[in-house]
């Protein structure tokens, strides 16, 4: 959208009759939901981590592939990357006001969330189904 | 749109360097900074499982990692960044329900956000050391 900066008119002004972004507080409200389950969820990695780290591999797979360990951590490895990503797009969209960079890094900021989160839930099903 | 530039030079609300340090603000900056901590540091979940995945050679790498100076000190950082947004979230999750907002209030949740993160973190280091045998 281009505007001369001779415009009489406000930033408001401009923006009126556009219409709504219609996301609301969708962005608030998953950032406090994947909060929440963040709190038991990480408590439980925090366990898993500390029962696991001496183990020799084939007892750490066996515990990372049976069901009452990996559905929890499945879990975590969700709202956790939903969680950051959210956190991020926060922090990008405060600190980078250049809208090239900024769509770059927002786009950057969800192709690593889900990376790294498929890249775990992927291992999490491989430790569990075998081959 | 979001990026529509101001007409007129209008006035800015003052930012950061023109505010007194204050506790509650430090603490604000350091919820966000370990956010971010926590954000790359998902990198070290992703090589743990996938290490777990491929096999004896890639997990005994990691083993290796983890078990390094560095690698201990690293997952000693991560494990204090991860309790201490924890407990932030939790401060955020009392002023949601616009509780503590009080001077007195919420000096103490700040402080018991940073004594606790602290706490937390040594308890588990003790924990984890213990469950392992002092390796």
């Amino acid at each position: 959208m281009s505007h001369s900066k001779s415009s009489m008119r406000t930033p408001l002004g401009r923006v009126r009759g556009l219409g709504s972004a219609r996301s609301g507080t969708e962005h608030f409200w998953m950032q406090r939901v994947t909060a929440v389950a963040n709190v038991p969820l990480s408590l439980f990695v925090i366990g898993l981590i500390i029962t696991t780290a001496g183990s020799n591999y084939a007892a750490v797979k066996a515990t990372l592939g049976s069901p009452l360990v990996a559905i929890p951590l499945i879990l975590f490895v969700v709202s956790a990357t939903w969680h950051m990503r959210l956190g991020m797009q926060m922090i990008i969209e405060d600190y980078v006001p250049a809208e090239g960079t900024k769509v770059v890094l927002l786009l950057a900021n969800t192709f690593f969330s889900v990376a790294v989160g498929m890249g775990c839930v992927f291992a999490i099903l491989k430790l569990s189904f075998g081959v | 749109m979001a990026d529509s530039k101001p007409v007129s030079e209008r006035p800015l609300s003052p930012h950061l360097q023109i505010y007194r340090p204050m506790l509650t603000m430090m603490m604000s900056i350091v919820h966000r900074i370990t956010g971010a901590a926590l954000f790359f540091g998902t990198l070290l979940m992703a090589w743990w499982l996938i290490a777990a995945a491929s096999g004896p050679t890639a997990y005994a790498t990691f083993q290796w990692f983890a078990g390094s100076i560095i690698g201990r000190l690293v997952l000693f950082g991560y494990t204090w960044a991860l309790f201490h947004h924890m407990l932030g979230g939790i401060r955020h999750f009392i002023w949601d329900t616009g509780r503590g907002f009080g001077p007195g209030e919420r000096e103490w949740l700040v402080r018991a956000n940073l004594v606790g993160s602290i706490v937390l973190t040594v308890l588990t280091w003790i924990v984890a050391y213990a469950v392992r045998g002092g390796v």
